[in-house]
């Protein structure tokens, strides 16, 4: 039996990038082997945006009236896609404690990897299904009447956000993964992560609400990115520039870039460095 | 000393909170050899694989694996290592040859080597049949045999297996010593954690027994079994004998025997008992013997002498019933005769 030897690990900064691009890419291919496997989980997966617009759209819409006047599912298509975007954390989460909770960590970091690699292969597989969602989504937006109303570049705009908001998620997703390092534990509290992309503008508009609640909807960055794609995609309920706003709905975009720049600057180093911490 | 030991440790210590995990823990194993560590739960076994496979810091003390430091070294120690653990560390939702193929590339092995490997590998552990299936329907024997083939991809040097037949079944067992076996005659060093004493006698060069984080005895499995001395065994006709039986045993070695039914056992100091003077006491005291014999101890009795404790894991809670089961099914101790 012939053993390959281990290739020389490269020295130079450059060479060292491309062994770390390799393994992200080595993890990501990891997770197009799953779903070629998994085909199941592929179409719930795909199922899942389409329920959502039914649910939303025709059950809670036939009942909500968007304020400016509007088709209520034009109004509500955003929110959609900045909620599937926020699913990343959970399904992110799921499949870094699952993989810590059987050993499969422990072998990665045993094995002379580039540093940094796991956690960004974690990340970038994600960034696949990601935009197999928002994919979906669209299409389902679409049948229902759904339209981005102002050309190519402000929507692709908006998809570009709605990734880069993704991503920065996934990192979040990756540490908390790493922390909870148990994948019962990370089932229990993933589903938690659906209240706070309720408790925003995404679904119905925040000046009913009490002004507490109002305070903390319009804060938190789902609703940042729901009035940035509304505002991009032309869609009703956009903010308009008169009107008295918190500052991350006065300046969606902007309040969006920034929450994915801080998330990813928060996490993205907190997860490499838990995942090669060895105190355990 | 022929040769430097490729794995040494010296005076490891390493603390979870109020626990202490190691406590001045050394280690020295020779190349080719396999080292079989032995320790009842919570001795300290997982926590010395953990830092010598660079998973873990220790909180002091000094570890070498192929030449480099483990702290100082990491990347060139993983270069030289496998490690195979009682978990199979595998992508459940992948194919076994896909996850062959995928760790192959994080060895950063060309695609076409990788895949070259990955079938080389399965045809050679008897997993060609299972390749495209998915691993979550794999049986456990599969499982640690993917997982356990996973860490040979680039042939290491020195191979972790920290209880690598725990749970399993005893024909799968078989599988991954005969396994365990090829590799060592290829010449990769091991280092097994095991709660099985017969896997340690089996397999094993050298045995090293560590209690409480630090080393309480070593040497090859006769060696351990020599310095406890021999077993008197008696099977009585009548199992309402025993008290009488007992006391005439206890007369005759100066030590209280075990009682276990109809069979008592008692240590001897080497030479210091004829058998024919055993037969012959037992008959003048009206006690009908079935069988009466000399043997060595097993691994198991020399495990309890030192450590007070059985190896039994079923004293674990987190052991699963499935090596609960298989333990009891499997315990040595009870044999008359000694493998080996």
């Amino acid at each position: 039996m012939s053993a390959p030897a281990l290739p020389a690990r490269p020295s130079s900064l450059a060479a060292r990038l491309r062994w770390t691009a390799a393994d992200g890419l080595t993890l990501v291919g990891r997770e197009l082997g799953r779903l070629r496997q998994e085909p199941g989980e592929l179409i719930a997966a795909l199922i899942f945006p389409a329920v959502m617009v039914v649910l939303f759209g025709y059950v809670f819409g036939s009942a909500i009236t968007v304020p400016g006047g509007g088709n209520y599912r034009e109004y509500l298509m955003p929110g959609l896609f900045v909620m599937v975007s926020f699913t990343s954390v959970m399904a992110v989460t799921m499949r870094v404690a699952t993989d810590a909770s059987r050993g499969v960590m422990d072998r990665f970091r045993a094995m002379p990897m580039a540093r940094s690699a796991v956690p960004f292969g974690q990340a970038g597989a994600d960034l696949l299904n990601g935009v197999l969602a928002l994919v979906i989504m669209a299409a389902t937006g679409l049948v229902v009447g759904w339209r981005a109303h102002r050309g190519l570049w402000p929507t692709a705009e908006a998809f570009l956000l709605l990734v880069l908001l993704r991503h920065a998620l996934s990192w979040a997703g990756c540490f908390l993964g790493l922390v909870v390092r148990n994948e019962q534990t990370a089932d229990q509290f993933v589903p938690l992560v659906f209240p706070v992309t309720m408790l925003s503008n995404s679904f119905v508009p925040t000046g009913g609400m009490p002004g507490w609640l109002r305070a903390v909807a319009d804060w938190n960055p789902v609703s940042a990115a729901t009035a940035a794609c509304r505002q991009l995609f032309g869609n009703p309920g956009a903010p308009a520039a008169h009107t008295d706003l918190a500052w991350p709905l006065a300046h969606p975009v902007a309040a969006t870039l920034l929450w994915s720049i801080a998330l990813t600057a928060v996490f993205a180093p907190l997860s490499v460095r838990t995942f090669h911490r060895r105190g355990r | 000393m022929p040769d430097e030991p490729i794995v040494s440790a010296e005076a490891l210590h390493k603390r979870y909170g109020g626990t202490k995990a190691l406590d001045g823990l050394d280690l020295a194993v020779a190349p080719g050899t396999v080292c079989g560590l032995l320790g009842p739960n919570g001795a300290g076994k997982t926590t010395a694989v953990r830092i010598l496979a660079t998973l873990a810091d220790a909180d002091s003390g000094r570890a070498r694996v192929a030449g480099h430091d483990v702290a100082a070294e990491p990347d060139r120690v993983r270069a030289a290592i496998g490690l195979a653990g009682q978990y199979a560390a595998v992508d459940e939702k992948l194919t076994g040859r896909g996850n062959l193929r995928m760790f192959g590339r994080l060895y950063h092995l060309p695609r076409r080597e990788a895949r070259r490997r990955a079938d080389e590998l399965l045809e050679r552990f008897g997993l060609m049949e299972a390749a495209d299936r998915q691993v979550q329907g794999y049986s456990g024997g599969m499982r640690r045999r993917l997982d356990l083939i996973t860490s040979l991809i680039l042939r290491p040097r020195v191979l972790f297996l920290d209880e690598p037949t725990t749970g399993l079944d005893p024909r799968s067992r078989g599988e991954i010593w005969d396994a365990v076996r090829g590799l060592v005659a290829d010449g990769t060093t091991v280092l097994l954690t095991t709660q099985y004493l017969d896997e340690a006698d089996r397999l094993a060069d050298d045995v090293v027994v560590i209690d409480h984080g630090r080393v309480i005895a070593g040497g090859t499995p006769d060696e351990l079994k020599a310095s406890i001395g021999d077993r008197l065994d008696v099977a009585l006709a009548d199992p309402a004998d025993a008290g009488e039986a007992a006391r005439v045993l206890a007369g005759l070695a100066g030590a209280h025997p075990d009682l276990d039914g109809a069979r008592l056992t008692v240590p001897l100091t080497r030479g210091a008992v004829r058998l024919a003077d055993v037969v012959r006491e037992l008959d003048r005291a009206g006690v009908a013997a079935e069988d009466v014999g000399l043997r060595r101890p097993t691994l198991d009795e020399v495990f309890l002498r030192l450590t007070g404790r059985d190896a039994d894991p079923a004293a674990d809670p987190a052991a699963d019933a499935a090596a609960d089961a298989d333990q009891h099914a499997d315990q040595p101790g009870r044999r008359k005769e000694t493998v080996r």
